[in-house]
């Protein structure tokens, strides 16, 4: 395998790796602060096809993305209020989410699967852009991409730098103990869930506006899960569900290559490789029983309200 | 009046509105034909081909016929109630158009002796289930003859989705036909182990173009392969429609099935009474395969050697799989002035010469 063909898997990855990178950190948030939303799957698809549907009636991408978004934190204000108002259990909730989210996005997609859009043009960042390997690599891509990687830097900031980032973290440690300093813990949650939920409809919309852009029903595929895998994989750190999220789309992109070379290996056992890779190698580098118990938020997936004790 | 009473009344009521459709329905004396599809109609793809040729048949027998379809079903025994339901509700005559309903059409048959069933893709026949498919590898090879002549790399990419004989014959007569134009083509392939996932189609396109590919082909059912090749400047042949409005450029012409003819025929049978359980295997001459409009990048000469082709295969002067064919070793499968069985081609299981890599076992 030449040079050129190596950074050629590498620029692949970054784009097929980024959709995992908006719902992964997405969740991220979500889950620190205590909240378990397993329906990523249904956000996603509902952002995708508001965003494809906004993008096909105005041929913005700022509207496309900003109905992406919007749909997606709808959806998870839908959960949010079962699991947080309601105090619904948060497993059964994020399942019916997805299940709901599937059914949904295909039902308002009906009139838009014969429709194509232009895509998302790549912007080539002056200079920088010229620097060989470099340029190719981190500065020509979509405007999307070059969110995401905002969004990272932005998250973890805010977690580990910021106050409220402290706050929302000490909530997902313990609620009571926030509650009892006087933190309003259920608004901390909905936001969180909210914003959550906004990630994960960019990640559809981006999926639906530039990395295909179309609509098929389903297109998502599996996308959602993916990301709720990396998350917890990652052992809830930032860093890592970037690594998590750009080593899967590589090994996504490699396998093809390796087809594409002729080289014989069984393309059944290549396309399980992303997955099985993905998770050894994040499982590896996280195996510190401490690091795990301190990253884990220690009150994930317990329904809390403030005046049931 | 007690909750028992009341649910007890309400089935009544039910049983009474469905009784009074049954008759009204059975009142209008028209043949009723149901159409199940694995998949939504969409606007491009296997499905959408079906509903063509029920339009089709619509347009043509639509004063003596109503027909129904039923999209998005998967295959298992969620088929089998669905198939079940169309023959309760009568539908007398039953199209099921997935590999995957064989099983389930061939029960349901057995209960309702007095219906027909035509299965599509299937190796099964009963008295009252006939099967039909299309030979669209003639229409592989002709796509093939201009992948062949519009390459300028010499390297043909292939998406395709499981290692099965349908998929592997499809690739060896587009191998063929470029060859026969263009003896230094290679063809690689990349498997991406589903019908349908826009994502991974992209990404093998992708992998393919930058491993060399101008002219990009795929035997999966989305559209994701004639975009990608539209985005990166080079060349793209669809499968299932016309896929052009998305990549006017790229879009080179497209191998498409046709069967708003065979529909027609087959309804027709049932209504003279005269249908018999058939395995129907139908190309270019039935008119079952047809090619898209060709992209004016392609040259005269081109598109009248693909028409003469065409001709040929129609009048059975030419076989796709006509000796001698080579496999990848170089060994001769099919000898000089012979051509391939049909059974030969239904288990074909190896790669001709100028195919790259192995078939994943």
């Amino acid at each position: 395998m030449d040079f050129d063909i190596f950074i050629h898997i590498l620029i692949a990855a970054i784009a097929a790796g980024t959709p995992f990178v908006y719902a992964a950190l997405g969740e991220l948030i979500t889950e620190k602060s205590g909240v378990l939303n397993l329906g990523v799957e249904g956000m996603m698809l509902v952002g995708a096809i508001s965003g494809f549907i906004a993008m096909a009636k105005t041929g913005s991408i700022l509207v496309a993305v900003l109905c992406g978004m919007t749909a997606g934190a709808l959806m998870a204000g839908i959960f949010a209020v079962l699991t947080l108002t309601l105090m619904a259990n948060q497993v059964a909730s994020g399942l019916a989410l997805t299940i709901f989210g599937v059914g949904m996005s295909a039902f308002l997609g009906l009139k838009y699967t014969s429709i194509a859009l232009p895509g998302v043009p790549e912007i080539h960042i002056p200079i920088l852009s010229n620097i060989p390997v470099v340029g190719q690599l981190f500065f020509s891509h979509d405007m999307l991409i070059y969110c995401s990687g905002a969004l990272f830097v932005a998250i973890s900031w805010f977690l580990y730098k910021s106050k409220s980032g402290l706050i929302l973290r000490g909530i997902g440690e313990a609620p009571k103990s926030a509650h009892a300093l006087g933190y309003n813990v259920i608004k901390i949650r909905y936001m969180a869930v909210l914003f959550g939920g906004a990630m994960a409809g960019l990640g559809g919309t981006y999926l639906s506006i530039a990395y295909t852009p179309m609509w098929v029903e389903g297109m998502v595929a599996g996308r959602g899960w993916v990301s709720l895998a990396l998350v917890v994989f990652a052992t809830w750190r930032p860093a890592r569900v970037m690594l998590g999220a750009y080593l899967f789309g590589a090994i996504t992109i490699a396998q093809f290559h390796i087809q594409g070379f002729g080289i014989d290996i069984p393309a059944q056992l290549l396309s399980m490789l992303p997955y099985v890779a993905t998770i050894v190698v994040l499982v590896f580098i996280s195996r510190d029983q401490n690091t795990i118990r301190l990253n884990s938020p220690a009150s994930l997936g317990i329904t809390y309200h403030p005046n049931v004790q | 009046m007690t909750s028992m009473k009341k649910h007890v009344l309400s089935v009544f009521i039910l049983l009474a509105c469905v009784a009074g459709f049954t008759l009204s329905a059975s009142a209008e004396d028209k043949l009723k034909v149901g159409f199940v599809y694995i998949s939504p109609v969409g606007d491009a793809g296997w499905t959408y081909q079906h509903d063509l040729g029920r339009l089709e048949l619509e347009k043509n027998l639509g004063d003596k016929i109503v027909t129904k379809y039923i999209e998005s079903v998967p295959e298992g025994p969620e088929a089998e109630r669905v198939i079940r339901d169309l023959a309760k509700s009568g539908h007398d005559l039953i199209f099921t158009t997935s590999f995957g309903y064989m099983n389930p059409t061939l029960k349901v048959a057995k209960m309702f002796p007095k219906k027909y069933f035509e299965h599509s893709t299937g190796y099964k026949t009963t008295k009252n289930v006939g099967t039909y498919m299309c030979r669209f590898y003639e229409g592989r090879y002709l796509t093939g003859i201009v992948a062949g002549k519009m390459t300028k790399s010499n390297t043909l990419g292939y998406v395709a989705a499981f290692p099965i004989p349908e998929v592997i014959r499809g690739i060896n007569a587009f191998t063929l036909g470029a060859k026969s134009v263009n003896p230094d083509i290679q063809v690689k392939v990349i498997w991406v182990n589903s019908w349908f996932d826009p994502g991974k189609e992209r990404e093998a396109s992708e992998a393919l173009i930058t491993q060399g590919a101008d002219v990009i082909t795929h035997h999966t059912d989305s559209t994701a392969p004639t975009l990608t090749a539209e985005e990166k400047g080079v060349y793209s042949i669809a499968y299932h429609s016309d896929m052009s409005k998305y990549g006017p450029k790229a879009h080179l012409t497209a191998a498409t099935h046709v069967y708003g003819d065979f529909y027609t025929k087959t309804t027709q049978a049932v209504l003279d009474n005269t249908w018999k359980s058939d395995a129907v295997w139908s190309g270019i001459k039935e008119g079952s395969i047809e090619l898209a409009p060709m992209n004016p990048v392609v040259p005269a000469d081109v598109v009248a050697l693909v028409e003469k082709t065409t001709k040929a295969i129609a009048d059975g002067s030419f076989h796709p799989f006509q000796g001698p064919v080579k496999d990848q070793s170089g060994k001769v499968v099919v000898e000089a002035g012979k051509s391939l069985t049909d059974k030969d081609l239904l288990g074909m299981s190896y790669y001709v010469e100028g195919v790259l890599g192995k078939i994943p076992k």
